[in-house]
């Protein structure tokens, strides 16, 4: 009854705040709009050495949020990894020998890894991008983990850690120069912006793909915990 | 009305089920489903308002990337903490006390 | 010079992130302890150079609002910039040695320190509604991976409810921000806040306002949205508990307030700025009525926090439709309430820790003689408990008081109550750790003495809590600095 009670709260809440929500999009679909960014955004196109205007904001215009964004994935893999406490992450009961899986496998592995790298170098002039080729990446990593072939470097070790850290080095080494050479942290010399947004794509859809794969298999856990402060009474 | 309009509006219905469903629901996986259908309609409602008048705006559909992104990160990390407390203590929920009750008065 | 400044001010808690990432625990500390010495130096030197020459807007990439991500580097800024240098720089030090560095999962704390850093720099300088949405994340995502650090089921308990919390305030600040984007066309505070001085207000914007400011006070853990805070703060190790109470929960704060600054007296209502300041005060009563009653050391500390938290809050009925000096004794109070607070419950957390540590029990009543064996951690605690109290000279009494006569001078007298109900429930859960530790039960005599380094920092920060209210004014102008005018370099 209860239950019942809040539960029925909940959903009319919830209505309100739909309608609520509604109605002031409805009025502000209605207002006039002070300011037109995608205009001020194509008048600067040329300066930002790509063709497609998400990436030149990902990458150029708004290169700082992309910079914390990455940083949030790396936060995410390193809390995912400081979960697993065991040397290896090799989990032999989520190994299949299928053989079917095994077959689908040499057919699908290389040609996603085509696809990665196409999504990559589309990235400049249509759809695509460091993180689209990145989840394509991951997503081969974790069939091949579920397909039984061994991946002995997603154990918590240097080579994993070095590989998560990698995009965002290679990113933040990029912002460093620009400021030792006069500019604004982040502001690329324009002559170099197409060279260096290839660079950071690159190296971020390795960064991208280790995130996501060693959240993938870490998941599994052991036993080891560390107790609570004064938690023994 | 136009088309991205009604974007915005399935947006905001989309953001009313996921708080409904964060709310209510109290199995932890089912509750993160609930925040990255809410997560959607957010996105939904960022691209769909701007682009009703200004027509196609990369801006948006950038900072949709990005929080995407801030999002995926967020829901693997919950993923993993619900597996590892799962492990730990057999619960699904965050309803029963695991413990004994020395907490106090909450 | 300037421009070095920030460039290494942003550049090298994410460098340190990925330093730390490399090495195991006992090498990482040290390179921290050199990163914590560079990082002070810079926020030092940045809130000299605002104190001398004045704010200014510093575009990233180049880039200038609205298409580019601009800074705000203003006075306000620059001290919560040194305030968390210092906080958080000291309870990098006191990790240091209080974290067990054997055990293999320790390694990761440094990343996740570097990365709430630089997030926390990211939202005090930010002034562009979605990079403080990205801000937020790396603090809230950082803070959760530390609670969660090695953790039993408790801790995964808390942090999963913190990361509820945490992402569902997110959402709705995103929301509002969507909203925001679709009605002005641009995402920097300032952009909006000018449109705002010369146009009518557009009908809609107050549910963006509404979500972002509930979304965030969701995230400060605002009564009766604060019920994630106390078991994530209170299971945390001690110095990641310092560091979340000082610190994590007034970015979101501190974001909350810019935007009530920048755009409540446009778009806000009467009713919602009192609903707020009441919220809060039912945060003050409540959190100090539910910390007098807490078994656990860490807890009492926790709910001590929901109370401090609830006076920040006080700063939106008292900027909404008053005069011009009321509004400046608010903010200021406001201001000094988070500082006074920051070093205070960094010190009082602290310290708590080492009187755990010592008896090896998390309940106060274990805490029967320790005043004999530890009177320094003890000492500590209570002069951070002096600034909670609100007892002159220290920050929280300057605070109170600026609250006070801001109260008083805008006719609101009915805040007054609050503050005075509060500074004597603060004083009874201090005095309730008080009398238990000065018991002489026929306890056990078994007293594990903690390193001297261990209980030097919580004693260096409570003093500086307690000395705030001497140097407010210094503190005080330089927040009080306008900007240089269309300075940005």
């Amino acid at each position: 009854m209860i239950q019942a009670l809040r539960i029925s709260a909940i959903a009319i809440a919830c209505l309100m705040f739909v309608a609520g929500l509604a109605a002031s999009i409805w009025a502000i679909a209605g207002n006039p709009l002070p300011e037109s960014l995608p205009q001020l955004l194509s008048e600067n196109m040329s300066r930002s050495g790509v063709e497609h205007p998400v990436t030149a904001v990902l990458l150029n215009f708004r290169s700082y949020d992309t910079l914390l964004e990455i940083g949030v994935l790396v936060i995410a893999g390193i809390a995912g990894i400081s979960m697993a406490k065991t040397t290896s992450l090799e989990d032999p009961e989520l190994r299949t020998s299928d053989s079917l899986l095994y077959a689908l496998q040499r057919w699908f592995v290389p040609l996603m890894l085509v696809l990665a790298g196409y999504l990559l170098w589309a990235g400049a002039d249509r759809p695509g991008g460091a993180f689209q080729a990145g989840a394509v990446l991951a997503a081969t990593g974790v069939l091949m983990r579920l397909g039984g072939i061994p991946m002995e470097f997603i154990r918590p070790g240097l080579l994993l850690r070095l590989g998560l850290a990698l995009g965002f080095t290679v990113f933040l080494l990029v912002a460093l120069a620009s400021a030792i050479g006069g500019d604004a942290f982040l502001a690329y010399p324009p002559a170099m912006a197409k060279t260096l947004i290839v660079v950071i794509e690159s190296v971020l859809t390795l960064s991208i793909a280790m995130v996501l794969l060693a959240l993938f298999v870490s998941a599994p856990v052991n036993d080891a915990e560390d107790p609570e402060e004064g938690g023994s009474s | 009305m136009t088309a991205p309009l009604l974007y915005a509006l399935a947006g905001a219905l989309l953001c009313g089920l996921g708080l409904f469903g964060l709310l209510c629901l109290s199995h932890l996986l089912r509750k993160l489903l609930a925040f990255n259908v809410m997560g959607s309609g957010v996105f939904l409602v960022m691209v769909g308002l701007p682009q009703h008048q200004g027509g196609p705006d990369p801006v948006p559909q950038a900072l949709v990337l990005t929080g995407i992104v801030v999002a995926i990160a967020a829901t693997a990390l919950a993923v993993v903490l619900i597996r590892r407390y799962y492990h730990l203590s057999g619960l699904t929920t965050l309803d029963a006390e695991p413990t004994s009750r020395e907490g106090g008065q909450e | 010079m300037t421009l070095w400044l920030m460039a290494g001010l942003l550049f090298t808690p994410l460098a340190w992130a990925v330093l730390t990432l490399l090495t195991d625990f006992s090498r990482g500390r040290l390179v921290s302890w050199a990163g914590i010495l560079v990082q002070v130096l810079v926020s030092l030197g940045l809130w000299l150079a605002v104190a001398r020459d004045g704010g200014f807007y510093y575009g990233l990439g180049g880039w200038d609002a609205p298409l580019g991500i601009e800074l705000r580097v203003d006075g306000l800024a620059v001290t919560f910039v040194l305030l968390t240098a210092v906080v958080a720089g000291a309870c990098g030090l006191h990790a240091g040695a209080y974290i067990d560095p054997d055990k293999p999962w320790h390694r990761y704390f440094w990343p996740l320190f570097w990365f709430l850093w630089s997030g926390l720099n990211a939202v005090w300088l930010g002034g562009d509604l979605f990079n403080l949405y990205v801000g937020l994340e790396l603090i809230s995502l950082s803070a959760v991976g530390l609670v969660a650090l090695g953790g039993q089921a408790g801790a995964l308990r808390a942090s999963l409810r913190y990361l509820l919390a945490a992402l569902l305030g997110s959402l709705a600040y995103l929301l509002g921000v969507a909203l925001i984007y679709g009605q002005f066309g641009t995402l920097s505070i300032a952009g909006v806040a000018t449109w705002l001085s010369d146009h009518p207000v557009p009908s809609g914007s107050g549910m963006a306002l509404a979500l972002m400011i509930a979304g965030l006070a969701l995230k400060t853990a605002l009564f009766p949205l604060h019920r994630w805070l106390p078991p994530a703060h209170g299971i945390a190790k001690s110095p990641v508990s310092a560091l979340l109470s000082a610190l994590v929960v007034k970015a979101s704060f501190y974001i909350a307030a810019r935007l009530w600054l920048e755009l409540g007296q446009p778009i806000g209502s009467l009713a919602a700025a009192q609903l707020i300041g009441l919220l809060g005060s039912a945060a003050v009563v409540w959190g100090s009525w539910l910390a007098c009653r807490q078994q656990r050391l860490k807890q009492v500390v926790a709910y001590s926090s929901v109370a401090q938290i609830g006076y920040l809050f006080l700063l939106f009925p008292l900027t909404f439709s008053v005069s011009e000096t009321v509004s400046l004794q608010a903010q200021q109070g406001m201001t000094l309430q988070v500082i006074s607070h920051a070093l205070a419950k960094a010190a009082m957390f602290l310290a708590a820790g080492n009187l755990i540590l010592s008896v090896g029990s998390n309940r106060v009543d274990a805490l029967a003689g320790v005043s004999r064996f530890l009177p320094f951690s003890l000492f500590s605690f209570g002069l951070a408990g002096v600034s909670l109290m609100s007892l002159p000279p220290s920050g929280g009494f300057a605070a109170k008081w600026l609250l006070l006569q801001a109260s008083l001078g805008s006719g609101q007298w009915w805040w007054v109550l609050v503050l005075l109900a509060g500074g004597l429930l603060s004083a009874a859960y201090i005095f309730r750790i008080y009398r238990a530790s000065f018991l002489e039960s026929s306890g056990t005599d078994q007293f594990f003495h903690p390193s001297r380094s261990l209980e030097v920092i919580p004693l260096i920060l409570a003093m500086l809590a307690l000395g705030l209210g001497l140097a407010s004014d210094q503190v005080l102008t330089v927040m009080a600095l306008p900007f240089e005018g269309e300075g940005a370099p």
